[in-house]
């Protein structure tokens, strides 16, 4: 065959205006399905295969990370209990902190922006689909990686926060602290790559028609989210690699004796370790901001006012991670600047809040489960960002820094900010991804003992640490009069954890035989909605034509839509990045196993360095031989 | 509340603690924690009031009368400008909140921090897991070094410079001052004084390590006279034992290998890695906060020191049963 | 849902250059992610410098290597340019030989760059100054390899059946990343280099 008779221009392929729309689905289908068997199915580039397995595997280690608080609260709720020893115990609150916020605070944002953002800017799947699936192979073994350490006695024991020079090579010796920094540093390539995912996918695969003043508040909140994962995360992997070099390779980055500094850690890991609330809370607004039209049965009020809050939360969060360290003796005006940037903060979380008040003061108010979680999230969030506004005033963290209350603060914010906004979307999107409604009756219980077990089990901490009780202490003597809060808090734990178990039963019992959802059960507005519950390989037929903020309130008869993709092979519309006008048709990727194969080499790239360092050398060839076979076109088809 | 251990061994001003409250923020003791205590409960009045306000708002927007509406895009312009106007309202008042509180919270900054001359300074330095506490004086013979335990005349300001000897540490007494970090490589400052009267507990507040838990020291505020009878006693060197079982003691220290992490003055013991011994008998606690003072918990504490403290830097010293209560009796009596 | 066609986007091309296409934004997001990496390197650096009152603790790096790396790396700017405007133009001929050029550019730079490490006068595990050099030095001569690797894979490319249609595009991001990696080593520069002489 020559060369020019595969020429596209020569080719004519065919279109979806070629068929009809009774194959169409069909044939849609077809070209865009993952195939079957274990290969077909590491291979899969489907954001929602991805997302899915994303959002299970950030749940499952939540389940791990709420093993770890259990065996803590069970520790601590007696004075000088023997339960747990300090070696094991400073794993446990270390494996704890980790897991929460590298393994399921921040993917779990990310995985149902994998999951859902495609759908709702209305194209066929995410930017970089097979950088997508990468990321969730590196994401995964990342995780992995560090609890098979902790199973194997090699837990991480510094704290999620990894202070030199306590982790350092001096004071910790062994590999456990390796392989807590080797895990950041792998685990943020798979967060950096996603948010680069979604922001492309928000810039140039947005229907056409879907305007900037268009797009959903959901949207906006994750790629809000996207930016800032893209200016914090690399400072965490800088200081990660840093503290990998002082341990491995005998560099002095962190030791005071030859001209490094111990406060340098703590500069670069609270410069990612703010935004990184923020990055867990800024999902929370998303699915509050979707929960609330729908349940309000109208538009979010203040549309432009919350886009601009979250833009001025992304900027303002750069600015406050002094506030980690106003008692190692910094300059007082420049830590006075910080108190200032830290209650600003305020200003734009308390403008979605009273958005979202107001939307519900002006709507028709439906109480189903996601409202409910919705409910919680005020009750409990504002009463964490009010604690927040004390710990900014220098004076007062001087007091309460590194103790309870600070403990009881930060769960307040995310658990309420973020984890009860989270527990509401699954119930929201439960039918979308599955087809299938959540148990409504199991949801209100939930919701009841989620609230009430929280509150017993975090209130009393903000005592505990006014009366001086510090974190991070594996017991604590009797004669300090912390017992009875500490006992009320692990019953209080013991509620919150009943009602984590009725929340899995009540997925495994509606999957099984929840009620069948349809396309759009709770007549909500965004595109996901626009499309079969759970969506076609394709997501849509046809790509949505976008008219209205609100696209499916606003188009009740018919959704207007576009044709002219081809139908064998895939293609997604790109458009302008402000004005939505539709732009290219360019080919999005086929699946293949490479990506996992990528990650497979990376993973052991990064697990060999922790024992030496020619690992890399010998490593760094193989891993870009597997990436440009990756990247190899497989076929004249991918070139058009 | 569970009160103390029977205070027994331990002399009367222990008596004098309020329980519970002897490691307390909210049971300020001295000027800077009173100042801290009142600058807490403005936040907390102001907060809270604000949390109420926005969860009256809530309620209020939930139960009132409802548009009819059939349509969600059915919106009218006239409530939306209300809304508009009272979410601007909230806005501000808002900002009003957060500068107001700002303002207050610099004001209380400066007075915290604004120095001045205090007649003590000590030198506190942590380690893994105790705190060596030195007394600077200009006349060197008048400097000492103690441990886990500091002693401040009440009224006076005592300045306390911090250092650490290995990791991050952080110094917390909250009945009497904020927390300050001692950071390896630097030198940071506090200021720390007692209104009346008592024994105060503090604890280290930066993770540590394995027994960042037990790793306590302890104030005691004494009257002025008090103080310089309790400097005196501490500047001067151990008085040599004088019955027979002490002086076995006293043997068995300087025969094993105690002397070679621990000082006692006016012995040959002179190590400096561990807390220095000589006034050990005088003190409140052993091992950081871990134990009350006493015989029967000074031999507990050395036949056993990984069982009370795992991974502390004591090790098993291995001992013949009957020199365990001599050695036990000799440092009891170093008052 | 029912639906009604509205437009028919059948005539759309298939690839385009530069802003239109997602990889060029995708190319831009790396960019600024590892420029912010690159940007908080070089605080911690003057980070130290400032608390470090004699720095540099050792002496300053030699001006040779690094200074022909520099001009070379800036004459680079010529033919890059040439290319990315040879592959707007779909011009396979010139595409070939400026990516030939290119690749040698690169292979030289990497060449001065290895040089550039045996002359640095303090090693890594020396002092904190030493672990400062080696590593932000490191770090972009990672980034040069991967864009010296890259263009020379995409010049392979080029020269197989696959040299047409989008590829031209990926030849232009290939170019866009250079940009990167030669601007991202000017400030670099200036701090090693020169802020150590003041």
């Amino acid at each position: 065959m020559s060369e020019t008779a595969l020429r596209p221009h020569e080719n004519k392929e065919t279109l979806d205006t070629d068929v009809t729309d009774g194959e169409l689905p069909a044939r849609l289908a077809a070209t865009w399905g993952t195939a079957g068997g274990l290969i077909g199915a590491l291979s899969t580039v489907d954001h929602k295969l991805i997302g899915r397995r994303y959002i299970v595997t950030g749940f499952f280690f939540l389940v791990l990370g709420g093993l770890a608080a259990v065996a803590m609260r069970l520790q601590l709720a007696r004075p000088e209990n023997s339960l747990i020893g300090p070696d094991l115990y400073n794993q446990i609150f270390t494996m704890h902190g980790t897991t929460m916020m590298f393994l399921f605070g921040v993917p779990i944002g990310e995985a149902i922006a994998v999951y859902l953002v495609p759908l709702m800017v209305g194209t066929r799947n995410i930017a970089f689909p097979r950088l997508n699936a990468f990321s969730y192979y590196v994401y995964l073994f990342g995780g992995l990686m560090i609890w098979i350490a902790f199973a194997l006695n090699v837990g991480a024991d510094n704290g999620w926060f990894s202070y030199v020079p306590l982790a350092g090579p001096e004071f910790s010796p062994g590999k456990r602290a390796d392989f807590w920094a080797q895990m950041v540093t792998f685990t943020e390539v798979a967060a950096l790559a996603v948010a680069v995912e979604i922001v492309v996918t928000v810039l140039k695969l947005r229907a056409p028609g879907m305007t900037l003043d268009r797009i959903p508040l959901f949207v906006w909140a994750m790629f809000v989210n996207a930016f800032l994962i893209i200016f914090a995360m690399p400072a965490v992997m800088l200081a990660s690699s840093l503290l990998i070099l002082d341990r491995l390779l005998d560099t002095h980055f962190f030791n005071q004796a030859e001209g490094g500094d111990p406060l340098l850690w703590q500069h670069l890991f609270w410069f990612f370790g703010h935004p990184e609330v923020y990055i867990i809370f800024l999902p929370g607004t998303a699915f509050v901001s979707a929960i609330i039209a729908t349940f309000a049965r109208r538009p979010v009020f203040g549309y432009p006012a919350i886009v601009l809050s979250l833009i001025a939360t992304g900027f303002l969060s750069f600015g406050l991670w002094v506030h980690h360290m106003f008692t190692t003796g910094l300059p007082q005006l420049g830590a006075t600047f910080f108190t200032a940037s830290s209650m600003m903060i305020a200003i734009p979380t308390g403008i979605q809040i009273f958005c979202w008040i107001a939307t519900l003061w002006d709507g028709r108010p439906v109480y189903r489960t996601p409202l409910l979680f919705v409910l919680g999230f005020f009750f409990i969030f504002v009463a964490g960002g009010l604690s927040g506004i004390m710990l900014a005033s220098v004076p007062i963290d001087t007091q309460v820094h590194d103790t309870y209350f600070v403990v009881a603060h930060f769960h307040y914010v995310l658990i309420g900010g973020a984890v009860f906004p989270l527990l509401g979307a699954i119930y929201y999107w439960f039918p979308k991804f599955t087809g299938r409604m959540m148990s409504e009756r199991l949801g209100r219980w939930h919701f009841w003992l989620a609230i009430i077990g929280f509150n017993v089990a975090f209130f009393p901490m903000h005592l505990a640490g006014l009366r001086g009780m510090p974190r991070r202490v594996y017991t604590y003597p009797a004669e300090m009069g912390w017992d009875g809060l500490n006992l009320v808090s692990t019953l209080g734990a013991t509620l919150f954890v009943a009602s984590f178990l009725l929340f899995l039963f009540n997925v495994a019992a509606s999957l099984r035989d929840g009620e069948i959802a349809g396309d759009n059960p709770w007549d909500a507005s965004s595109l996901e909605w626009a499309t079969a519950s759970p969506p076609p390989p394709h997501n849509f037929d046809r790509i949505p034509f976008v008219t209205s903020r609100e696209p499916l309130w606003a188009e009740r008869q018919a959704l207007p839509v576009v044709s002219g993709l081809a139908v064998d092979k895939r293609e997604v519309v790109i458009t302008t990045a402000t004005r939505a006008l539709p732009d290219l048709k360019e080919s999005s990727p086929d699946p293949t196993i490479w990506p996992f194969v990528s990650a497979i080499a990376v993973g052991a790239v990064f697990i060999g360095s922790i024992f030496t360092p020619w690992a890399v050398a010998w490593g760094a060839p193989l891993a870009a031989f597997v990436i440009i076979a990756w990247f190899w076109p497989k076929s004249i088809e991918e070139d058009k | 509340m569970r009160c103390c251990r029977p205070a027994l061994l331990t002399p009367p001003l222990l008596l004098l603690t309020a329980c519970s409250g002897w490691q307390s923020s909210l049971d300020p003791q001295g000027p800077q924690a009173d100042l801290l205590a009142g600058l807490f409960w403005v936040f907390t009045a102001v907060l809270s009031a604000v949390w109420l306000l926005t969860m009256t708002a809530l309620v209020v927007a939930l139960l009132r009368r409802h548009p009819a509406r059939t349509e969600p895009l059915e919106l009218n312009t006239r409530p939306e400008r209300g809304m508009a106007r009272t979410v601007g309202a909230a806005a501000a008042l808002t900002l009003v909140v957060v500068v107001a509180l700002t303002v207050v919270s610099y004001g209380a900054q400066r007075a915290l921090f604004s120095g001045g001359e205090a007649p003590l300074t000590l030198k506190v330095k942590g380690h893994q897991w105790w705190w060596e506490v030195t007394y600077e004086d200009p006349g060197p013979s008048r400097q000492f070094t103690t441990a886990n335990e500091i002693h401040v005349p009440v009224g006076q300001p005592v300045h306390v410079k911090l250092e650490s000897a290995d990791v991050i540490h952080s110094f917390w007494v909250p009945n009497l001052a904020g927390k300050m970090d001692a950071i390896p490589g630097r030198e940071n400052r506090l200021v720390i004084q007692a209104s009346k009267e008592g024994v105060f507990r503090g604890q280290c507040t930066e993770f540590c390590g394995w027994q960042h838990a037990h790793m306590a020291i302890t104030v005691v505020a004494h009257s002025l006279e008090d103080f310089e009878r309790w400097r005196e006693s501490q500047i001067s060197a151990a008085e040599p034992p004088d019955d027979p079982v002490r002086k076995r003691g006293m043997q068995i220290f300087l025969s094993r290998p105690c002397v070679m992490c621990h000082q006692i003055r006016g012995t040959p013991a002179a190590g400096k890695v561990a807390p220095d011994l000589t006034h050990i008998g005088s003190r409140l606690h052993i091992a950081a906060g871990t134990l009350p003072n006493g015989r029967g918990n000074l031999a507990a504490w050395i036949v056993d020191p990984q069982g009370i403290k795992p991974g502390a830097h004591m090790p098993l010293i291995k001992l013949n049963a009957e020199e365990v209560e001599p050695l036990a009796r000799y440092l009891e009596g170093l008052k | 849902m029912d639906h009604r066609v509205v437009r028919d986007l059948s005539d759309l091309p298939n690839y385009a250059f530069g802003p239109r296409m997602t990889m060029w934004w995708g190319t831009l997001a790396f960019c600024v992610l590892e420029g912010t990496g690159f940007a908080l390197a070089l605080g911690g650096y003057l980070y130290l410098a400032f608390l470090n009152r004699d720095w540099p603790l050792g002496p300053p790096p030699p001006l040779f290597w690094s200074g022909l790396f520099t001009l070379v790396s800036l004459a680079s700017l010529v033919p890059n340019y040439l290319v990315e405007a040879a592959a707007r133009e779909e011009n396979l001929f010139k595409v070939r030989i400026l990516l030939v050029i290119m690749s040698g550019i690169g292979v030289l730079l990497a060449g001065l760059r290895f040089m550039e490490f045996a002359v640095l006068p303090v090693r890594w595990d020396f002092n904190a100054y030493g672990s400062l050099l080696w590593t932000i030095l490191g770090l972009h001569a990672v980034h040069l390899v991967t864009d010296v690797v890259d263009t020379v894979v995409v010049t392979v490319l080029m020269f197989t059946r696959h040299g047409f249609g989008r590829r031209f595009s990926d030849v232009e991001d290939n170019a866009f990343y250079w940009y990167f990696v030669v601007i991202s080593w000017l400030p670099t520069y200036v701090v090693l280099y020169w802020v150590s002489q003041l």
